[in-house]
């Protein structure tokens, strides 16, 4: 009973401060909304015996993310939203289309039925703690998967640096135009 | 608790061809921070390509890493279709990429990393491993698109695709979370039994939970109505990343797709045969149509590469056996004619030109004979017309649709075929009998142009007059299925 | 009747806690000034005994000041998240066999959880006073924070390998309670790392540029003055007490000491994070501050190579010795 108190009460805010942070005018409150989004998810990993996710997700989600995008919020320092003119003319069909979608997705948890639970049940979790069920899958059945996220942050790390660097050209030129800032060999 | 582990040293055998081109990928940034020759990185990484792809074929089969990883020949047969690709793409880049004063070396080495992605797609057993190696794949991509930071199409293509693409992976990762929660598990194999034993083939949530993935797929496929990213981006990209994202990532695509729809979900063939069957025909009309309206020669080969997503499309619909060996022939040999255009409009791109205009094609023949006659012979066969390794590809395609009872699906993609022929041949037109506008400078020629032209036209040749070998491999590898 | 209980031991560790960090800023200032050859407090009462009361008493009742063009919400929320998640980070320490409030599985992570979430309150005061010496100040701490937290985290993997376990009664366990059993000898590296990345995380000298007061007046709080300014001020010193403990409990044996005491076994717990905290002071009184691409080079290019590389070798000696 309790349980089901708690995960309303999670639910209902993770779908309010989800509808919040698109319609905040100033971003920071956006981001903020997100935080406490966060918050309640990680609740919700905590209803689940899921306490290794529930950290993970603050420390990670909360203290690294999200702090990333203020830090560039504050760098842009946006005070008023910036209006701009819909991309797509006819926005009232892709708002039909939403609505349709939504709708369906509504309809068919109806239907959802729970399929066949594997080995790690609440109790077992609660047994191993989850910190370790974790550690032994992703270290056994999933070592896999594992290494491929290993690679996919490599190709971020790469790619991220290879579009933010400035080229050598563009500081020579940015050096030519005057610009002082870029006298250290473009380092951002 | 359990301390049972899959991962022994001797399932790394399995993994040979991906092993190496991660280690190629590697070694490229190595090389790249302490070499100054940029000539060095594109011959090293189509070297890693070919020891890879000679791995390919003397790696042990089978499945490892439980049920993750399955190396079978339906996967090395998409996995010499995308190393294929890759190889054209860092031999056409080599010229390409100092025309275009891009002198970053990770260029190779996210190529390369976008490989492996594909090929973990194409050889996972469960659907976690299909999706990271979708993300590794399109990470690079992203990125890869993007290159040209001077060019505000390029960042408009790469940001576009990006939005999109996290928007898909979104739907696709709902979709796996539904079929997740209805089954029970996320392994392939697992999952078709579980669809009969839990009989979930009539089930709403469990068809939504399929069509949100299919839909993710549609997306990197470039299927309509999932296709507007695909001309803005293959414009804005560098040519030679058009060239790879409509042969390679596609290629993969359509690997997980099949394997997927008609080894995890076969039984559920009746809901999902009519809506393939409705993308085919709508993707195969929008791209055939918008194609006609086209200026600029790019973006007219993006909408001909949506339309020929429709086409192979028509074999998954058969949703057997020859249905899938007919796409996964039409794949290869769509490889071949792709890179070939490909080839050429980046061999015509220099200071002066873009080569990417249709205008630039006027009176080619005169100035350059034997480049015109090479284009002809490519867009003949991307029109799919009879001599042509095209044709063969298309004819196996249109026959398992017929033989699937698609007979209105068939018609119509031989109408569109023929509606092709329209702006195929109006290249030619514009090469062979009209006048240059302007003084065009002799085409200058480099070693890996030649190489990727000669590929491409002995890939056509052998296809046309041997179409034996191939058919038979792909057919011969869907036994197991 | 449990919850009476629980409530009752809240009461008596924030209590405690308040008046450590009373005490604290006076245990500074003496020993600041004596190495400074000064005297430090001596007026109000013995030696300037109740000089942090009388601080206190003075903060209280100060005007609370709020910049018209702040962002109020906000401006008012920050202290409050500062010292809030400072606070809830003691509920899981463990000062003697039994004596922790919340004895969880996820300890260690819990206290990063929550420093993370206080380095919003710093980032949040910096924005929305609206102020360029505040936003610097935010924006200089949001950076240092994140940099160092990875190393933090990285440090503590090799104790939390050696332990095998998160739950911060068992870390201490595993020491033993022999001199020697110690992770400082056995993780001398990290421990290392994390005493330089733990000056970093709580903005001490010699890394103290979010607050520096020489060019930014005192950093993110320069808006904020009475009970606001007292709240910073306390979850700054809630903060070191808590990142002192955390180092005493990984490295240096938690409660364990050369002999048990009876009737009040936190005693060698509380006398080992007075020896950091004295540490920590020691080194505010004698090193300068960093330069701001310094204090990025150290964390990004030695702190955390040097802890990648320790749970590296930690990794490989568990290998060879089982």
């Amino acid at each position: 009973m309790l349980s089901k108190f708690i995960f309303l009460y999670c639910a209902l805010v993770i779908v309010i401060t989800g509808i919040l942070a698109v319609r905040f005018r100033n971003p920071v409150h956006s981001v903020l909304a997100v935080l406490v989004l966060f918050f309640h998810m990680a609740g919700l990993y905590l209803l689940l015996n899921a306490e290794f996710l529930a950290a993970i997700q603050i420390i990670v989600y909360a203290g690294a993310i999200l702090v990333l995008y203020l830090f560039v919020l504050f760098l842009v320092n946006i005070r008023q939203e910036i209006k701009t003119e819909r991309f797509v003319a006819n926005h009232n069909i892709s708002k039909f289309i939403s609505f349709l979608v939504f709708l369906i997705l509504i309809a068919v948890t109806q239907s959802f039925r729970l399929g066949t639970p594997g080995k790690w049940t609440t109790d077992a979790i609660r047994q191993a703690t989850h910190t370790k069920a974790l550690g032994i899958e992703i270290f056994t059945s999933y070592i896999l998967p594992f290494e491929i996220i290993a690679l996919i942050l490599l190709v971020a790390v790469v790619g991220g640096i290879l579009l933010a660097k400035q080229d050598k050209q563009e500081v020579v030129m940015a050096q030519k135009e005057g610009s002082g800032s870029l006298t250290r060999g473009g380092k951002k | 608790m359990n301390t049972f582990s899959p991962f022994t040293l001797s399932s790394l055998s399995f993994l040979g061809p991906e092993l190496v081109l991660l280690s190629v990928g590697i070694l490229l940034i190595v090389v790249d921070l302490f070499f100054e020759n940029r000539l060095l990185l594109p011959w090293l990484t189509a070297a890693g390509t070919l020891v890879s792809l000679v791995l390919l074929f003397n790696s042990p089969s089978g499945i490892v890493f439980g049920y993750m990883y399955v190396v079978d020949a339906y996967s090395v047969f998409f996995k010499m279709v995308c190393l294929v690709g890759v190889l054209f793409t860092v031999l056409l880049s080599e010229r390409y990429l100092t025309t275009e004063k891009l002198r970053h070396g990770e260029y190779y080495s996210l190529l390369v990393f976008s490989t492996v992605g594909m090929m973990a797609m194409v050889s996972g057993g469960d659907l976690i491993v299909v999706y990271l190696g979708l993300e590794l794949m399109a990470l690079s991509v992203y990125c890869l698109v993007g290159l040209l930071k001077q060019d505000s199409r390029s960042n408009e293509a790469s940001l576009k695709y990006f939005l999109m693409g996290a928007f898909s992976t979104g739907l696709l990762l709902y979709g796996i979370s539904l079929i997740y929660g209805l089954t029970g598990t996320t392994d392939l194999s697992m999952l078709s039994q579980r669809v009969v034993s839990l009989d979930l083939i009539n089930n709403h949530a469990f068809l939504v939970g399929l069509g949100l993935v299919l839909v993710a797929f549609c997306f990197k496929v470039a299927a309509a109505p999932f296709h507007m990213w695909a001309p803005d981006v293959y414009e804005g990209a560098p040519s030679s990343i058009t060239a790879f994202m409509a042969v390679a990532p596609k290629a993969a695509a359509f690997a997980v797709l099949g394997r997927v729809l008609i080894m995890g979900f076969a039984d559920v063939h009746i809901h999902w045969g009519p809506i393939i069957a409705f993308l085919a025909v709508l993707t195969m009309a929008i791209g055939n149509i918008a194609a006609i309206a086209q200026k600029s020669l790019k973006r007219m080969l993006a909408y001909s590469s949506i339309a020929h997503a429709g086409y192979a499309l028509l074999g998954i619909l058969a949703g057997n056996n020859e249905g899938l060996s007919a796409t996964m022939n039409y794949l290869f040999i769509y490889a071949f004619m792709n890179m070939g255009a490909f080839a050429i409009l980046i061999l015509l791109c220099d200071n002066k030109r873009r080569g990417e205009q249709l205008d630039d094609y006027r009176g080619l023949a005169k100035t350059n004979p034997l480049v015109a006659a090479l284009m002809l012979v490519f867009l003949f066969s991307l029109v799919g017309l009879p001599p042509t390794a095209g044709f063969i590809g298309k004819f196996y395609l249109l026959v398992a649709a017929i033989h699937a009872g698609y007979i209105v699906t068939v018609v119509a993609a031989m109408i569109f075929s023929v509606i092709s022929a329209y702006y195929y041949l109006r290249v030619v037109r514009y090469m062979y009998f009209e006048n240059a506008v302007q003084e065009t400078a002799a085409v200058s020629i480099s070693p890996g142009m030649t190489a990727a032209l000669v590929l491409a036209m002995i890939g056509m040749i052998g296809m046309a007059t041997f179409p034996g070998p191939i058919l038979s491999f792909a057919g011969k590898s869907l036994i197991g299925f | 009747m449990q919850i009476l209980i629980l409530l009752v031991q809240i009461a008596i560790l924030v209590g405690v806690v308040l008046l450590h960090v009373a005490y604290a800023t006076y245990f500074e200032r003496k020993i600041i000034g004596h190495m400074q050859v000064r005297m430090g407090p001596m007026l109000v009462g013995w030696h300037g005994l109740l000089q942090p009361i009388a601080d206190g008493i003075k903060s209280f009742f100060k005007e609370d000041i709020i910049p018209e063009q702040a962002d109020k919400p906000l401006f008012l929320a920050a202290p409050i998240i500062c010292l809030v998640s400072m606070m809830v980070s003691l509920a899981v320490l463990p000062f003697a066999k039994g004596w922790a409030l919340a004895d969880i599985n996820i300890g260690l992570l819990f206290i990063f959880a929550m420093s993370s979430l206080a380095s919003y309150g710093i980032i949040l005061a910096g924005w929305a006073s609206n102020s360029k010496y505040t936003l610097l100040g935010g924006m200089r701490s949001m950076a240092q924070v994140i940099s160092y937290e990875i190393s933090l985290g990285l440090s503590l993997v090799g104790v939390m390998m050696l332990s095998g376990s998160l739950n911060l009664t068992q870390i201490v366990e595993a020491q033993g309670s022999s001199f020697t059993g110690m992770y400082i000898f056995t993780q001398p590296v990290a421990f290392f790392v994390f005493f330089v990345a733990m000056l970093a995380e709580t903005n001490r000298v010699p890394f103290d540029l979010p607050e520096a007061e020489t060019e930014l007046v005192s950093g993110y709080c320069t808006e904020y003055s009475g009970m606001r300014y007292a709240m910073f001020f306390m979850a700054e010193y809630i903060g070191m007490f808590v990142m002192a403990s955390i180092g005493v409990v990984c490295f240096l044996g938690g409660w364990n000491g050369p002999f048990n005491v009876p009737f009040f076994p936190p005693i060698w717990f509380i006398l080992k994070v007075y020896l950091i905290m004295f540490v920590f002071i020691w080194i505010r009184a004698t090193l300068p501050r960093y330069r701001y691409d310094q204090l990025m080079t150290i964390g990004w290019k030695l702190l955390i190579p040097l802890a990648l590389g320790n749970i590296f070798f930690t990794g490989l000696v568990k290998i060879v010795i089982n």
